[in-house]
This record gives C-alpha cells, sequence and structure tokens, in this order.
C-alpha cells in the first residue's frame, strides 16, 4: 500500500497540491493548524495512490514530507 | 516494506519553515537547489550568496555556507569568493529585480567574465517582497502598485528577457530559461539548475537558470491561478528553453 505523510504544521492552505493528485486522494480537513488554516489531508481507503510524488514535487511548502511506494 | 520515493532534501535544514507566502513557487525553487547540491554531493563544498529581495531569508533554509550581498551585488560578492577559494561551488539566488534591475551591471560583467559561478534567478514579473512594484521584466499592460493602468509601453518600454542577454555573453556555458507551473516542467526546471552547477565544477564557465516563477499575493491571484497565468500570459513571451550550453556540439 502507497502513501504519503503530511506535516500539518506546514501547510499554508494553497491546495496545489489537490489538483495535483491524479487519483484525488487529498482533500481540505475540517482540521485547522496553528496558523489557523484549514489543512489538507490524505485519505485512501481503496489504496489507490500510486507514489507518483506528483502532490510532494507541486508543495511549495514542504508539507508533504514523504511518499512511500509499495513494493 | 514501503519504500521512500520522496524525502525533504538534505541539504535543507532541519525541520525548515519557509517563510514565503502561501503558493509561492520560491518554496519550490529553493527546494530543487537542495535537491541537486544532494544530488552532486557538494553541501560541504559550497558557499551561497544570498541576495535582496524575497530570496533574501534563503541562507535560512539551505544548509550550506552564506553570506548575504547588498542589493544586486550577489554576483559581484560572489566572484570574490570564487576568486579567493577557487576550489569551493559558489552560487547566487535572486530575483529578477535584484538579479536584471539594479544588479544588471554586475550580472551581465560576471557572465562577460566568464567567472565560474552558478546564477539562479527567479522572475515573477514583479518586486515581490516591497510590495508589487513594476519590475524589469513586468509585461506590458500589467497592472502593478506603480502602473496602475498597465505597463505602458511608450512609458516604460519593454520587459527585459534575461535568459537571451545572459546567454549572448562569450563567458557564459550554460543560460536556461524554465517555469515551475507544472510538475512536469518542474522535473525540467530541476534538470537545468543541475547543469547550471555542472558547468561550474567543471570549469566551464558561467551557468545561469531563469525560472518563471508566480507571486499570488502581488498578482492577487489564487495559487492556482497564478499558475495559469505563467502558462496563459508569461511563457509566450518569455520562453522556456536551453539558450546556450557549450557541452552541446
Amino acid at each position: 500500500m502507497s502513501y504519503i505523510t503530511i506535516n500539518g504544521d506546514k501547510c499554508k492552505a494553497c491546495y496545489l497540491c489537490i489538483n495535483e493528485c491524479p487519483k484525488k486522494l487529498i482533500k481540505i480537513s475540517d482540521k485547522t493548524n496553528n496558523l489557523g488554516n484549514h489543512i489538507v489531508e490524505f485519505e485512501d481507503p481503496e489504496h489507490q495512490c500510486l507514489a507518483c510524488a506528483m502532490c510532494a514535487t507541486r508543495c511549495p511548502d514542504l508539507a508533504i514530507t514523504g511518499v512511500y511506494k509499495d513494493k | 516494506m514501503a519504500t521512500q520515493v520522496f524525502k525533504i532534501p538534505e541539504s535543507l535544514r532541519d525541520n525548515v519553515k519557509y517563510s514565503f507566502c502561501p503558493g509561492c513557487d520560491h518554496g519550490v525553487a529553493v527546494r530543487l537547489v537542495a535537491e541537486v547540491i544532494d544530488e552532486l554531493g557538494i553541501r560541504e563544498n559550497s558557499i551561497l550568496v544570498a541576495s535582496i529581495g524575497c530570496s533574501v531569508t534563503t541562507y535560512d533554509f539551505l544548509n550550506v555556507d552564506s553570506l548575504e550581498a547588498p542589493h544586486g551585488r550577489a554576483l559581484a560578492e560572489a566572484t570574490g569568493v570564487k576568486r579567493a577559494q577557487p576550489d569551493k561551488v559558489v552560487f547566487t539566488y535572486q530575483g529578477d529585480g535584484d538579479f536584471a534591475s539594479i544588479g544588471l551591471a554586475e550580472s551581465m560583467h560576471s557572465a562577460l567574465r566568464g567567472e565560474k559561478l552558478t546564477a539562479i534567478c527567479i522572475n515573477n514579473t514583479t518586486y515581490g517582497m516591497t510590495g508589487g512594484q513594476l519590475g524589469p521584466t513586468t509585461l506590458l499592460g500589467q497592472v502593478t502598485t506603480t502602473s496602475p493602468t498597465g505597463r505602458n509601453l511608450e512609458y516604460y518600454g519593454y520587459p527585459i528577457k534575461i535568459a537571451e542577454h545572459i546567454a549572448l555573453c562569450d563567458g557564459t556555458a550554460f543560460s536556461a530559461r524554465v517555469s515551475l507551473d507544472s510538475v512536469a516542467n518542474i522535473r525540467k526546471a530541476k534538470q537545468a539548475i543541475k547543469k547550471a552547477f555542472e558547468v561550474q565544477i567543471h570549469g566551464l564557465g558561467f551557468g545561469f537558470v531563469e525560472i518563471l516563477s508566480t507571486c499570488p499575493t502581488n498578482w492577487k491571484m489564487t495559487p492556482d491561478k497564478a499558475h495559469t497565468r505563467v502558462r496563459e500570459e508569461m511563457m509566450p513571451i518569455f520562453k522556456p528553453g536551453i539558450y546556450k550550453d557549450i557541452t552541446i556540439n
């Protein structure tokens, strides 16, 4: 199962990653961080993540800290 | 067992938090420079000369030895560093106002002298840090705080095409313009930055990369719309491409 890790404290809510994900697995969360931003969260109940790392490549603030690909 | 295919570059300081506005492509550009430094294995051997503008705090993010230069004089200072320590990899990270307006003489003459330096220049068509004034790369018709009716050709003249001008200098080994509007172009940008460092490491001459970037705050756009503007308004005028590469042929 491939997945990404998000550091919510760094998210500045530009939401560029949401458009970038080819499987639309990233969405805006109800939670806020200490900047008051609604952060993004990763939800993948059907294990669709490709580990393409396009979200992490796009993220300007290093909030997506890791992309892990299942062998 | 999952393998990590993306991680934060080691050349960035631990748990770094950028001070850039939300959606600003400066963050991507700094990360690409850090990734290239990691891949070339030159972190212990590099010296950054930071400039004035939004790029001023680069030394807070990159885990390399660094200096701060007066406005526009980053390449003059870098020349001194390189001549004193020729075995070091010396690079500057500048904005378009710093590189092509106040520092145009320093920048052009560094390229003409063929200094073994790498210069990264962010082009966002405005002075981002001081509030979005008209800069040397502002497009014709673009509204800024000092050109409220749009850049007027008769009054302000044409925007400068930096990568083409640097490519005309005989001391330049590599000059390219890249864009950060899409993931595919981000990957191309990384290749260009790597090449600009390699020409310095091999002592071939001046390496230069102009990066088309966004300024969502001063353009008064969402980050996503700002990328559309880069694609539709900037890229037809500032055409991405490699304008000089002496390693080909």
